[in-house]
Protein backbone atom coordinates (compact mmCIF):
# COMPACT_ATOMS: atom_id res chain seq x y z
CA UNK A 1 0.00 0.00 0.00
CA UNK A 2 1.22 3.50 -0.78
CA UNK A 3 1.97 5.82 2.08
CA UNK A 4 3.29 9.33 2.58
CA UNK A 5 5.09 8.98 5.90
CA UNK A 6 6.31 6.18 8.15
CA UNK A 7 6.57 5.96 11.92
CA UNK A 8 8.35 3.06 13.57
CA UNK A 9 7.04 2.46 17.10
CA UNK A 10 8.93 -0.83 17.54
CA UNK A 11 9.88 -1.46 21.15
CA UNK A 12 7.49 1.16 22.50
CA UNK A 13 4.71 0.17 24.85
CA UNK A 14 1.30 1.62 25.74
CA UNK A 15 0.47 4.49 25.44
CA UNK A 16 3.49 5.64 23.41
CA UNK A 17 2.58 4.08 20.02
CA UNK A 18 -0.76 5.94 20.03
CA UNK A 19 0.55 9.25 21.36
CA UNK A 20 3.42 9.28 18.88
CA UNK A 21 1.13 8.22 16.02
CA UNK A 22 -1.03 11.21 16.84
CA UNK A 23 2.08 13.42 16.83
CA UNK A 24 3.17 12.01 13.47
CA UNK A 25 -0.25 12.80 12.01
CA UNK A 26 -0.21 16.39 13.27
CA UNK A 27 1.88 17.89 10.48
CA UNK A 28 0.31 15.79 7.71
CA UNK A 29 -2.32 17.01 5.30
CA UNK A 30 -5.83 15.59 5.22
CA UNK A 31 -6.09 12.42 3.12
CA UNK A 32 -2.38 11.53 3.45
CA UNK A 33 -1.46 8.07 4.69
CA UNK A 34 0.78 7.23 7.64
CA UNK A 35 2.36 3.80 7.98
CA UNK A 36 2.94 2.72 11.58
CA UNK A 37 5.03 -0.26 12.66
CA UNK A 38 4.59 -1.52 16.23
CA UNK A 39 5.65 -4.49 18.34
CA UNK A 40 3.16 -3.91 21.18
CA UNK A 41 0.27 -6.34 20.60
CA UNK A 42 -2.00 -3.97 22.55
CA UNK A 43 -1.58 -1.49 19.72
CA UNK A 44 -3.88 -3.56 17.49
CA UNK A 45 -7.00 -2.72 19.46
CA UNK A 46 -5.72 0.71 20.49
CA UNK A 47 -5.06 1.80 16.91
CA UNK A 48 -8.64 0.89 15.91
CA UNK A 49 -9.98 2.69 18.98
CA UNK A 50 -7.82 5.72 18.15
CA UNK A 51 -9.27 5.78 14.62
CA UNK A 52 -12.85 5.38 15.90
CA UNK A 53 -12.48 8.24 18.36
CA UNK A 54 -10.54 10.71 16.25
CA UNK A 55 -12.12 10.22 12.84
CA UNK A 56 -8.84 9.23 11.19
CA UNK A 57 -9.32 6.16 8.99
CA UNK A 58 -7.52 2.88 9.70
CA UNK A 59 -7.11 1.55 6.17
CA UNK A 60 -5.46 -1.70 7.19
CA UNK A 61 -4.08 -3.57 10.20
CA UNK A 62 -1.89 -6.61 9.62
CA UNK A 63 0.77 -8.72 11.31
CA UNK A 64 4.05 -9.68 9.67
CA UNK A 65 6.64 -11.70 11.52
CA UNK A 66 5.83 -10.39 14.99
CA UNK A 67 5.38 -6.80 13.82
CA UNK A 68 2.09 -5.02 13.52
CA UNK A 69 1.64 -2.81 10.49
CA UNK A 70 -1.01 -0.10 10.29
CA UNK A 71 -1.99 2.32 7.54
CA UNK A 72 -3.80 5.35 8.90
CA UNK A 73 -5.35 7.99 6.67
CA UNK A 74 -5.49 11.44 8.17
CA UNK A 75 -8.95 12.96 8.58
CA UNK B 1 -18.37 18.36 17.67
CA UNK B 2 -17.78 19.72 21.16
CA UNK B 3 -14.46 18.91 22.81
CA UNK B 4 -14.65 16.11 25.33
CA UNK B 5 -13.17 16.74 28.76
CA UNK B 6 -11.47 14.62 31.41
CA UNK B 7 -10.48 15.47 34.96
CA UNK B 8 -8.20 13.36 37.17
CA UNK B 9 -7.48 13.75 40.86
CA UNK B 10 -3.98 12.40 41.61
CA UNK B 11 -3.50 11.71 45.31
CA UNK B 12 -0.67 9.15 45.38
CA UNK B 13 3.06 9.72 45.12
CA UNK B 14 4.49 6.25 44.57
CA UNK B 15 5.97 5.05 41.28
CA UNK B 16 3.19 2.57 40.52
CA UNK B 17 0.42 5.04 41.30
CA UNK B 18 2.10 7.82 39.34
CA UNK B 19 1.64 6.05 36.03
CA UNK B 20 -2.17 5.88 35.66
CA UNK B 21 -2.82 9.66 35.80
CA UNK B 22 -0.03 10.48 33.34
CA UNK B 23 -0.87 7.61 30.97
CA UNK B 24 -4.59 8.40 30.89
CA UNK B 25 -4.03 12.14 30.61
CA UNK B 26 -1.54 11.90 27.74
CA UNK B 27 -3.69 9.36 25.91
CA UNK B 28 -6.89 11.36 26.33
CA UNK B 29 -5.09 14.46 25.09
CA UNK B 30 -3.96 12.50 22.01
CA UNK B 31 -7.61 11.61 21.41
CA UNK B 32 -8.52 15.27 21.49
CA UNK B 33 -9.76 15.61 25.07
CA UNK B 34 -9.19 18.73 27.12
CA UNK B 35 -7.56 17.40 30.31
CA UNK B 36 -6.83 18.69 33.79
CA UNK B 37 -5.08 16.87 36.62
CA UNK B 38 -5.59 18.07 40.18
CA UNK B 39 -2.62 17.03 42.34
CA UNK B 40 -3.28 16.84 46.05
CA UNK B 41 -1.68 15.27 49.13
CA UNK B 42 1.05 12.81 48.06
CA UNK B 43 0.21 13.35 44.40
CA UNK B 44 2.05 16.66 44.71
CA UNK B 45 5.31 14.70 44.62
CA UNK B 46 4.64 14.07 40.93
CA UNK B 47 5.07 17.77 40.20
CA UNK B 48 8.65 17.94 41.47
CA UNK B 49 11.31 18.92 38.95
CA UNK B 50 13.29 15.94 40.21
CA UNK B 51 11.21 12.76 40.18
CA UNK B 52 13.99 10.49 41.46
CA UNK B 53 12.34 10.46 44.89
CA UNK B 54 9.24 8.76 43.49
CA UNK B 55 9.68 5.18 44.63
CA UNK B 56 7.87 1.88 45.00
CA UNK B 57 7.86 -0.27 48.11
CA UNK B 58 7.14 -3.97 48.42
CA UNK B 59 6.12 -3.30 52.04
CA UNK B 60 2.39 -3.62 52.69
CA UNK B 61 2.05 -4.49 49.02
CA UNK B 62 1.53 -8.26 48.90
CA UNK B 63 0.34 -8.04 45.28
CA UNK B 64 3.75 -6.87 44.02
CA UNK B 65 5.38 -9.68 42.02
CA UNK B 66 8.80 -10.51 43.48
CA UNK B 67 11.60 -12.48 41.78
CA UNK B 68 11.90 -14.59 44.94
CA UNK B 69 9.45 -14.87 47.84
CA UNK B 70 10.48 -12.31 50.42
CA UNK B 71 9.34 -12.21 54.03
CA UNK B 72 8.14 -8.84 55.33
CA UNK B 73 11.00 -8.84 57.86
CA UNK B 74 13.44 -8.75 54.92
CA UNK B 75 11.45 -6.17 52.96
CA UNK B 76 11.80 -3.66 55.78
CA UNK B 77 15.61 -3.70 55.72
CA UNK B 78 17.37 -0.46 54.74
CA UNK B 79 17.89 -0.14 50.99
CA UNK B 80 15.09 -2.50 50.01
CA UNK B 81 12.89 0.35 48.77
CA UNK B 82 15.66 1.74 46.56
CA UNK B 83 16.36 -1.74 45.24
CA UNK B 84 12.69 -2.42 44.45
CA UNK B 85 12.47 0.97 42.71
CA UNK B 86 15.59 0.31 40.67
CA UNK B 87 14.31 -3.11 39.62
CA UNK B 88 10.91 -1.72 38.69
CA UNK B 89 12.47 1.03 36.58
CA UNK B 90 14.66 -1.52 34.78
CA UNK B 91 11.57 -3.62 34.10
CA UNK B 92 9.64 -0.64 32.74
CA UNK B 93 12.53 0.28 30.47
CA UNK B 94 12.97 -3.28 29.23
CA UNK B 95 9.31 -3.40 28.22
CA UNK B 96 9.43 -0.09 26.37
CA UNK B 97 7.24 1.71 28.90
CA UNK B 98 7.90 5.45 29.04
CA UNK B 99 9.52 6.99 32.11
CA UNK B 100 7.40 9.24 34.33
CA UNK B 101 9.41 12.24 33.14
CA UNK B 102 8.65 11.40 29.50
CA UNK B 103 4.93 10.89 30.12
CA UNK B 104 4.73 14.10 32.12
CA UNK B 105 6.45 16.00 29.29
CA UNK B 106 4.04 14.47 26.77
CA UNK B 107 1.14 15.70 28.92
CA UNK B 108 2.54 19.22 29.03
CA UNK B 109 3.26 19.19 25.32
CA UNK B 110 -0.39 18.23 24.71
CA UNK B 111 -1.61 21.11 26.90
CA UNK B 112 -2.78 18.99 29.82
CA UNK B 113 -3.34 21.43 32.66
CA UNK B 114 -1.71 20.66 36.01
CA UNK B 115 -3.28 22.11 39.13
CA UNK B 116 -1.60 21.81 42.51
CA UNK B 117 -3.79 21.91 45.58
CA UNK B 118 -2.78 25.06 47.42
CA UNK B 119 -4.01 23.76 50.77
CA UNK B 120 -1.81 20.64 50.72
CA UNK B 121 1.18 22.60 49.39
CA UNK B 122 0.84 24.78 52.51
CA UNK B 123 0.10 21.80 54.77
CA UNK B 124 3.31 19.98 53.85
CA UNK B 125 5.22 23.27 53.62
CA UNK B 126 6.41 22.44 50.14
CA UNK B 127 8.63 24.92 48.38
CA UNK B 128 7.02 25.85 45.05
CA UNK B 129 10.44 26.35 43.50
CA UNK B 130 10.89 22.57 43.70
CA UNK B 131 7.90 22.08 41.40
CA UNK B 132 7.95 22.38 37.61
CA UNK B 133 6.90 25.76 36.21
CA UNK B 134 3.79 24.67 34.29
CA UNK B 135 1.63 24.37 37.39
CA UNK B 136 -1.34 26.42 38.49
CA UNK B 137 -2.25 26.62 42.15
CA UNK B 138 -5.85 26.38 43.22
CA UNK B 139 -8.45 24.76 45.40
CA UNK B 140 -11.34 22.33 45.22
CA UNK B 141 -13.74 24.99 44.00
CA UNK B 142 -11.51 25.91 41.09
CA UNK B 143 -11.17 22.22 40.18
CA UNK B 144 -14.93 21.65 40.39
CA UNK B 145 -15.43 24.51 37.95
CA UNK B 146 -13.79 22.25 35.35
CA UNK B 147 -14.69 18.80 36.74
CA UNK B 148 -18.42 19.57 36.88
CA UNK B 149 -18.48 19.79 33.11
CA UNK B 150 -16.38 16.74 32.18
CA UNK B 151 -17.17 13.48 30.39
CA UNK B 152 -14.69 11.46 32.46
CA UNK B 153 -13.65 12.21 36.04
CA UNK B 154 -11.29 9.88 37.92
CA UNK B 155 -9.83 9.67 41.40
CA UNK B 156 -6.41 8.00 41.52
Amino acid sequence: MNFDKEFDASGLNCPLPIIKTKKSLTDMESGKVLKVIATDCGAVKDMQAFADQTGNKLLSSTEEGGKYIFFMQKK
Amino acid sequence: MTTKKMAIIATKGTLDMAYPPFILASTAAALGYEVQIFFTFYGLQLLRKDLSGVMISPLANPAMPMPVPMPVMVQMLPGMESMATMMMKQKLKKHGVASLEELRDLCLEADVKFIACQMTVDLFEFDKSEFIDNVEYGGATMFMGFAGDTDVCLFV
